[in-house]
């Protein structure tokens, strides 16, 4: 079959001031400008943003769910980078 | 607020569709931060750990490994899902340009559009899955995937118009709200975001209808006449009863599918008695009945004969509906070929200039 569909964009919208950009979903355009038309005429049909970024998603360099485990292990036996792991002396404030 | 307050199906958050709606996003949070029960390792045992992230409802994203029917019936699924929608702007595109007035018009074209946007989160949503667009459209294309059998009807009048939206995009609302939930993690984000604006078409369908019904003698007979035509069709949407459906018992194990065929049609009757009722306008179904004993009101069942006619091509527009979409690909092509083109000339010409 030819080749007909444009290459495929992720679609990461901020949805107000102070909120970081969230993945939405993905689209196909033939370059960016046209993937950010796209994008908001998909994703923001109601104000459901303030900013738009499109990724190819070519470009994205992903980790593997099979390694899930081993790749995240190493933080899973360091519970003292959590601040419940220490105690606090009774009577200590502002601490 | 969000905790374990909103599992009560009867009492969303809320209230109405759209908590139902709300209340599959909070439990997706919520079972995201579950820890899950045996814990099994990604790597070891690969279906223990499908049926272990199943088991806790939690979702199951695109990377993961999953069995390959479950793959096939979710693409399968989503995919006429996704046709449905793209087909589905046929019938009231039809209205578009003789809307009765400047403020219906613009809301169709709206709702229309919307339908456009349906399809494309479902059609991004399959492509998870490791389809491509260009077989799905081709699947449709060639027929060999269909659409919801619902839009090979026609819409002869305006009041048509209104009908699908209380009665065609409320069946709809009913089968969707549980996909929500469901297991497959693009989905059922799609999903959340089809139903919030589903209820929206249902809505203005019904202050269509309702319009209609409370204008002169005419008007009502119009808006009556539509009811009695989408009734049926529209409890059809609904599939095969559950004895005869073929797909059921595992898309219920997998938890694409939380309810039976049958279960959501007499949820979609009981919600609509009440609702025509304040329309004034009469269900056509002489047997319709509150069952005291059952909670749940007496209807006559759709024929599914028709239905099984209907998917298999020989309904009232099938055709019609085919034809208009291949046609608007097919002289849909230079606009593709031209977008193509200046992207490569674009390209080109940066090259150029970063040489």
């Amino acid at each position: 079959m030819s080749k007909e569909t444009s290459p495929l964009w992720e679609v990461f919208v901020r949805a107000r001031r102070g909120l970081s950009h969230t993945h939405v979903g993905s689209l196909h355009a033939p370059d960016a400008e046209l993937a950010l038309r796209n994008a908001r005429d998909v994703y923001t049909r109601r104000q459901e943003g303030v900013s738009i970024w499109v990724v190819p998603a070519s470009a994205i360099t992903a980790s593997s769910p099979d390694e899930k485990d081993a790749f995240f292990d190493p933080a899973a036996d360091k519970v003292y980078r959590h601040p419940t792991f220490y105690e606090v002396p009774d009577g200590v404030a502002h601490l | 607020m969000y905790g374990n307050d909103f599992s009560a199906p009867d009492d969303p958050p809320g209230g109405g569709l759209l908590g139902e709606v709300e209340a599959a996003e909070a439990a997706l949070r919520e079972a995201a931060a579950r820890a899950r029960r045996s814990g099994a390792a990604p790597g070891e045992d690969l279906d223990a750990y499908f049926a272990d992230v199943i088991e806790a409802d939690q979702k199951i994203e695109p990377r993961d490994w999953m069995p390959d029917d479950y793959r096939r019936t979710l693409i399968r699924q989503i995919a006429q899902h996704a046709h449905s929608e793209i087909i589905g702007m046929q019938p009231e595109g039809n209205w578009i340009s003789r809307a009765p007035s400047l403020k219906r018009k613009a809301i169709l074209l709206a709702k229309v559009q919307d339908e456009a946007g349906h399809g494309l989160y479902l059609y991004a949503a399959a492509e998870t899955l490791g389809i491509d667009r260009d077989e799905l459209v081709e699947l449709l294309l060639s027929g060999r995937q269909k659409y919801s059998s619902i839009f090979n009807y026609p819409t002869l009048t305006w009041a048509d118009v209104g009908a699908i939206g209380w009665l065609v995009d409320g069946a709809a609302i009913v089968n969707q709200v549980p996909l929500c939930r469901c297991s497959y993690g693009p989905y059922a984000r799609a999903m959340i975001r089809v139903c919030k604006e589903e209820s929206f078409h249902q809505r203005q369908g019904y202050e269509i209808l309702h319009t209609l019904a409370h204008g002169t003698e005419g008007q009502k007979a119009m808006a009556q006449d539509a009811v009695d035509r989408w009734w049926y069709p529209s409890l059809a949407m609904f599939g095969p009863p559950d004895a005869d459906s073929t797909h059921s018992a595992k898309s219920m194990a997998w938890k694409i599918k939380r309810f039976s065929n049958d279960e959501l049609r007499q949820r979609f009757v009981d919600m609509c008695v009440g609702q025509a009722e304040v329309l004034g306008l009469t269900l056509p179904d002489p047997d319709l009945r509150w069952n005291d004993e059952r909670q749940a009101y007496d209807y006559t069942q759709p024929d599914y004969d028709e239905l099984m006619q209907v998917i298999k091509g020989n309904g009232p527009c099938n055709r019609q509906r085919m034809e208009h979409r291949r046609r608007a690909h097919t002289e849909g092509a230079w606009v593709r070929e031209a977008a193509a083109a200046y992207a490569a000339k674009r390209a080109e010409k940066k090259e150029k200039v970063a040489a």
